[in-house]
């Protein structure tokens, strides 16, 4: 019996001897969901950064004796309206968009966070004015503000990122303010003022590193959404130029053979589908693994 | 409550004129010379400083904000480069399509998202409740054009149901009009569905454990009357609000969604802007749905008031 509540003692001991941040990861890959999300992406990452090696074909190679082959040995996914191999654009696709994801949300997050961390941590007047622009910039829709900043930028795929980074952005500056806002009325944080450091240190010394978890939430939801994103203004021809594969642009052109090709529609879809999907488990699970009231 | 309306509808004006520099700055993006991208061909130096006195781009930044926002509060979108039409007209005349597809978009995702979102909450933890998620989360990250995509296939092509693309309008034939819209406001509200069920989850699981809950059990109440009387009630509160604010995202999906299914709405108005280089009705249709998106919250927050007896007695 003593022994008993001796290792019961014990565990609660190790327990909370632990980090944090391995107490979520262990969370997190409890998840299986999430742990399924994250193998997904990761396989993708592989296949984009291996492509020349993984890729059967070369992505833009012709073939006019090859023109809408359905799906077959020698080719898995089909060959599309010029005889290209399906599987290898979709191959070479992944980098396009996860690419596109991960940059588009680099520049949301590398503007967002520091603004958001500003408006927070000074409030008054400054946080009024960006709380103003931020509004303004959420006002737009999404897409439409893209499609319009993707428009007068140029159709290509750097700018594609961009315009989905800038409209990306308030939603990092909202975040990050808010947590930095919670952060703030923490007794360290009044500690470390006491001791006399200046803001900027408090600000990016002791607020910054405890509102990483929100922001790692938000990074992943939003590449999800940033794939969407540069696969829909690949679609309308506003990203990734042609012969260049992306899998919203091989989307765009399988529309005219729905009838003769519709394998042509199908692959990048899904590629589409389960890329962005993964991402949301991932989300969701980070989610979970990190909010202290899952503790 | 008429004071706190009254600083809301305030706040929305400086989000205007800042949404205003914002469309305004657009046009500074562009590169090269507007005159040029007008002029086409033309390079006679004389052609290029009319265009340029014209359109007051020989003047300084400030003062062409203020012609254009003077002009634009008088109701003057500007004039399309390609169409030669005022801006204005080009959206009132398109606005009624994507308002249709809109608002039975929404319909269909409240006919979808609640009664999954109430089944998830009451049956929680079930295999309903991970099927209901699981269902959700996909319709998130759903691509709407290729769900339209697929549709368009399986649907259309497949069985020959439904016609694949084109718009009747309403008045014209309501019949044929709802035969070329049910499929794209299907794809339309797909996500939103996702996004009410999500909401209608949280909310009733927050309902189901108040005391007038167990209260109305105690009393010997039957389930579905527990449920659907007195949790869903006051769970659809924040449901109905939160979904008037995802009204203003159908927008984005709109574009899309017109393009996959050839409908001339607004979306591909500024698709085919985009294309032509009609800067000016870009500008003004985002201009227009800022708006459209700003008064939608205003709404959002006034019916949320509304609804709520305590703010409403606040």
């Amino acid at each position: 019996m003593i022994d008993q509540a001796a290792n019961d003692a014990g565990a609660v001991m190790a327990k909370a001897m632990q980090s944090p941040a391995r107490l979520a990861v262990r969370r997190f890959f409890r998840r299986p969901a999430a742990v399924f999300g994250l193998f997904v992406i990761t396989s993708f990452v592989l296949l984009a950064l291996l492509a020349p090696f993984v890729a059967p074909f070369n992505p833009t190679q012709t073939s006019w004796t090859l023109i809408r082959k359905a799906p077959s040995w020698a080719h898995w996914m089909g060959t599309d309206e010029n005889g290209r191999d399906v599987l290898s654009r979709v191959i070479w696709g992944a980098r396009a968009s996860l690419l596109a994801g991960v940059i588009s949300v680099c520049i949301a997050s590398g503007v967002g966070v520091p603004v958001g961390l500003l408006a927070g941590f000074v409030g008054g007047k400054v946080d009024a004015v960006i709380g103003r622009i931020i509004d303004a910039m959420l006002a737009a829709p999404f897409l439409i503000l893209a499609i319009a900043l993707a428009a007068f930028l140029g159709p290509s795929l750097q700018n594609a990122m961009i315009a989905i980074g800038i409209t990306a952005t308030p939603i990092f500056v909202r975040v990050s303010r808010a947590a930095t806002m919670d952060a703030a009325t923490n007794d360290y944080v009044e500690a470390a003022r006491a001791l006399g450091n200046p803001p900027w240190r408090v600000a990016f010394r002791h607020v910054l590193p405890n509102i990483v978890p929100p922001i790692m939430v938000q990074a992943t939801l939003a590449i999800a959404g940033a794939i969407i994103a540069e696969a829909s203004l690949s679609f309308l021809g506003l990203g990734q130029q042609p012969p260049a594969p992306s899998w919203g642009s091989m989307l765009n052109s399988a529309q005219r053979f729905l009838t003769q090709a519709p394998w042509l529609a199908i692959f990048p879809g899904a590629a589409i589908f389960l890329a962005v999907f993964s991402f949301n488990l991932i989300g969701d699970g980070l989610r979970d693994a990190l909010d202290p009231r899952a503790k | 409550m008429r004071s706190n309306l009254g600083v809301r509808i305030a706040q929305i004006l400086p989000t205007l004129v800042l949404v205003s520099i914002m469309v305004f700055c657009l046009q500074q993006l562009m590169p090269g010379d507007p005159a040029l991208v007008l002029a086409g061909e033309e390079r006679d130096p004389a052609v290029l400083a009319q265009i340029r006195t014209e359109l007051w781009l020989d003047r300084p930044l400030a003062m062409q904000y203020f012609h254009w926002i003077g002009n634009v509060l008088q109701g003057d979108l500007g004039f399309s480069w390609r169409i030669r039409e005022p801006v204005l007209n080009l959206v009132i005349a398109k606005l009624p399509v994507t308002a249709q597809l809109g608002l039975m978009a929404f319909v269909i995702a409240i006919c979808i998202g609640v009664p999954m979102g109430i089944v998830s909450a009451v049956k929680k933890n079930s295999f309903w409740d991970y099927a209901a998620n699981g269902i959700g989360l996909a319709g998130l990250s759903t691509p709407n054009f290729w769900l339209g995509i697929m549709l368009i296939l399986v649907v259309s092509v497949q069985l020959g149901w439904l016609p694949p693309s084109g718009y009747v309008p309403l008045t014209e034939d309501w019949r044929q009009s709802l035969a070329t819209t049910i499929m794209p406001a299907f794809v339309l509200g797909n996500a939103l569905a996702a996004v009410l069920m999500r909401h209608t989850r949280s909310a009733m699981l927050t309902a189901l454990e108040q005391d007038y809950v167990r209260t109305a059990r105690a009393k010997g109440l039957l389930e579905i009357r527990v449920v659907l009387r007195h949790a869903l009630r006051n769970a659809l509160v924040p449901v109905v609000t939160l979904g008037a604010l995802e009204l203003g995202t159908l927008l984005s999906g709109a574009v899309l969604t017109e393009q996959v299914f050839s409908i001339p709405g607004f979306g591909k108005l500024i698709v085919d802007a985009v294309f032509n280089r009609d800067y000016p009705v870009v500008q003004g249709v985002v201009l227009v749905t800022a708006t459209v998106y700003i008064s939608l919250n205003l709404i959002a927050d006034i019916a949320y008031v509304f609804l709520n007896p305590r703010l409403r007695n606040a």
